[in-house]
């Protein structure tokens, strides 16, 4: 009897769909990924539902309602491994911007009924809640990392993501650094990378979108910002960003907060 | 009485998190709630305090499907403010880079999310099977699409490349015209599209609809033109917040949208495609009307249709732009930030988008306005469903909760956009 294949759910929480689209973006790999596995749970692309247990579950989201923080704990349950798929569900998301603020106020400047809106003060990430198998950064996510994680998960091996910054992928796509040679502003130094240090071969500065890198020297590139005549106001601003709740980003933007 | 409940907690193929309930007591429909229970994100609050710079990379995070359509609202409405003027690559440009979204997103709803209700098929997958040639064919459509994007936006979710006054960098004209030959396969693949949808059974329903797109002078409406609407309203975009309203109902984190002066009204391709049939070219109008279309389309279950007509007008007009654009001397326009609001209104492939920005003389954001496409949809989704059930009392559950969902899925709704939107459940008493 041939063997049956794995069990793949996506999950969504507070987020932009972004992530999970990512997996419809592998428009090469979709029928392959969906021959070698059993989509069974999938709204964003299916209404066919097949029960858990899961031996897989891509986490989109990050929580911020009393309800999905009870949610995540049947998700987890139901999972043999779990990865969280993007900088809301690895980070808070930039939704997070609202656990440096007062959420009520957030809500009435939105909602005329405020008190129709159930949130909690923190958008916060999924390995607050439960624990992670793994997780994959970005805003979004690369596609092809998404292929290998579920390759990696499928095949029993440790997913091949670099934890180094943007720096080391600006030199090897032969890049011209934008901080030294133009004087722009760039995140690169402390970000980790995954985009392949797309940015800079614009000819703009990186934001951030795959947040801190392993050991990032946050203060030290402040300090350059600012020699460069960035105000510190815009220092803030750039920790402030996808992954402003990551702590080493959070903890800079705090530092130029007055 | 026979009382009856049809309910779907989770609404599939669908881009974020909604719901339906829909309440009958014999052979009458007693509530219909289309809820969206995406949690509340708060964009419009977090962007306070913001460099207008910063602006086009937030909004695009509220839509991983749509981020082209937040980014050219958010930089056309700022530009507004600062009373910039864009030159005419930079216009033609930001054209293409929206041809290649809608390629993308028409593309996927078309072929993964609504085909499948069609054929009775749970997914794309499923249908796969029995037709792959078509899934195939779908799934090469939005990959030309997206090659757009990644080529000029630098990336198919989440474009790196747009900014205020145009883009950081322009790729050279030889990388662009290395995607005419595919585009070329695209145009003809989005023509059997609209052949082949105009073969699937489309369940006959219509109804008055007050359509609302925008529309321009010379070409079919993608960035500029003036509000109009079936029933006479011609407005300049700065003029939206005195005619649309919205209004918070306690079922819903999406505000609900209506025109002061009647209500509920119709955005998206139907809409677009009603009011501006005439700047379609002559390729996509003829294969509207071989597909069974007139100049107007009320049946909304026909907007599948209507989508596969704009997709090959897309291809098309990629095509035309890109054999015509000339590489601009410079890349983005000169900015400098002066204290003012700003409107603007683009055609999101979902609908129109509108953006309000208040900025003070720095460009920093002191408050915004955002009204996405399916939230103005929200209400005629809804009377939708008041008049689809009863004529389709008969159906067995299961079928008559597919219908529904059907229903919904026709407005291609993007609920993560419109949190600030969808479950099915359908009782009978």
């Amino acid at each position: 009897m041939a063997r049956a294949k794995p069990k793949l759910a996506v999950w969504k929480f507070s987020s932009c769909d972004g992530c999970q689209l990512s997996l419809l973006d592998c428009e090469d790999e979709l029928l392959a990924v969906a021959d070698a596995v059993e989509i069974a749970n999938f709204p964003e692309a299916s209404r066919a539902v097949v029960k858990g247990p899961y031996d897989l579950s891509l986490v989109e989201g990050s929580i911020t309602t009393p309800h999905d923080a009870e949610r995540i704990h049947s998700i987890r349950r139901a999972s043999k491994f779990l990865v969280t798929i993007g900088a809301c569900a690895t980070a808070g998301g930039i939704q997070a911007l609202r656990n440096f603020k007062d959420v009520r106020e957030f809500a009435s400047i939105v909602y005329a009924r405020p008190e129709y809106i159930e949130t909690l003060k923190k958008s916060t990430p999924i390995a607050d809640h439960v624990a992670v198998n793994f997780e994959l950064r970005g805003c979004p996510i690369n596609k092809y990392q998404l292929v290998e994680v579920l390759s990696a998960f499928l095949n029993g091996r440790k997913p091949n993501t670099p934890p180094h910054s943007v720096c080391l992928e600006c030199k090897q796509r032969g890049t011209v650094c934008v901080m030294v040679a133009q004087g722009v502003p760039c995140l690169g130094p402390v970000t980790q990378v995954g985009c392949g240090a797309l940015c800079p071969s614009y000819g703009r500065g990186c934001f951030g979108c795959f947040g801190p890198k392993e050991t990032p020297n946050t203060p030290a590139l402040s300090s350059w910002w600012m020699q460069l005549g960035t105000a510190e106001r815009d220092v803030m601003r750039a920790f402030r960003g996808f992954n402003a709740y990551a702590e080493p980003f959070r903890k800079e933007s705090e530092a130029h907060e007055k | 009485m026979k009382s009856r409940t049809i309910k779907v907690d989770t609404l599939a193929r669908v881009e974020g998190e909604g719901a339906l309930l829909i309440k009958l007591k014999g052979q009458e429909v007693t509530d219909v709630k289309f809820r969206i229970y995406e949690p509340p994100r708060f964009f419009e609050a977090f962007l306070r305090g913001r460099s207008f710079t910063e602006v086009p990379d937030i909004t695009a995070r509220i839509c991983g499907i749509c981020p082209v359509a937040y980014q050219m609202s958010s930089c056309h409405a700022i530009e507004d403010a600062f009373g910039v003027k864009i030159s005419p690559e930079i216009r033609a440009l930001r054209r293409l880079l929206y041809c290649g979204e809608w390629i993308e997103s028409h593309a996927l709803h078309v072929y993964l999310l609504h085909a499948p209700d069609f054929l009775g098929f749970e997914d794309a997958i499923r249908m796969g099977k029995e037709h792959p040639n078509e899934v195939q064919r779908g799934l090469r459509l939005k990959k030309a699409g997206n090659a757009i994007v990644a080529l000029l936006g630098g990336r198919e979710i989440h474009p790196i490349n747009v900014r205020v006054g145009g883009f950081y960098s322009i790729p050279a004209k030889r990388d662009f015209l290395a995607m005419v030959d595919e585009l070329e396969w695209g145009r003809d693949a989005a023509l059997e599209t609209v052949r082949w949808l105009a073969t699937l059974p489309i369940p006959q329903f219509e109804r008055d609809y007050e359509f609302v797109a925008l529309r321009h002078p010379d070409e079919y409406p993608f960035n500029e033109g003036r509000l109009v609407s079936s029933k006479g309203l011609d407005i300049a975009v700065r003029e939206y917040e005195h005619h649309f309203a919205e209004e918070h109902v306690a079922h819903s984190n999406a505000l609900h949208s209506r025109i002061i002066e009647r209500n509920s009204y119709h955005v998206g391709p139907l809409a677009r495609y009603s009011l501006n049939f005439d700047k379609l070219s002559p390729l996509a109008q003829q294969a509207a009307r071989e597909a069974g279309l007139g100049a107007v389309c009320r049946n909304p279950f026909q907007s599948i249709i209507v989508r596969s007509v704009e997709l090959l007008y897309a291809c098309e007009e990629a095509l035309r732009i890109i054999r015509e654009f000339e590489i601009p001397e410079q890349p983005f326009a000169k900015i400098e930030p002066r204290s003012g609001i700003g409107y603007a209104c683009t055609e999101a492939p979902r609908g129109i988008l509108y953006h309000r920005y208040r900025l003070d003389e720095h460009g920093t954001i002191l408050d915004a306005k955002i009204v996405p496409p399916t939230s103005q949809n929200q209400k005629t989704i809804e009377e939708d469903l008041w008049q689809l059930v009863p004529r389709n009392i008969d159906m067995t559950k299961d079928r008559l909760q597919w219908r529904c969902e059907t229903a919904v899925r026709n407005y291609d709704p993007c609920i993560s956009c419109a949190t600030h939107f969808l479950k099915l459940r359908i009782e009978r008493e």
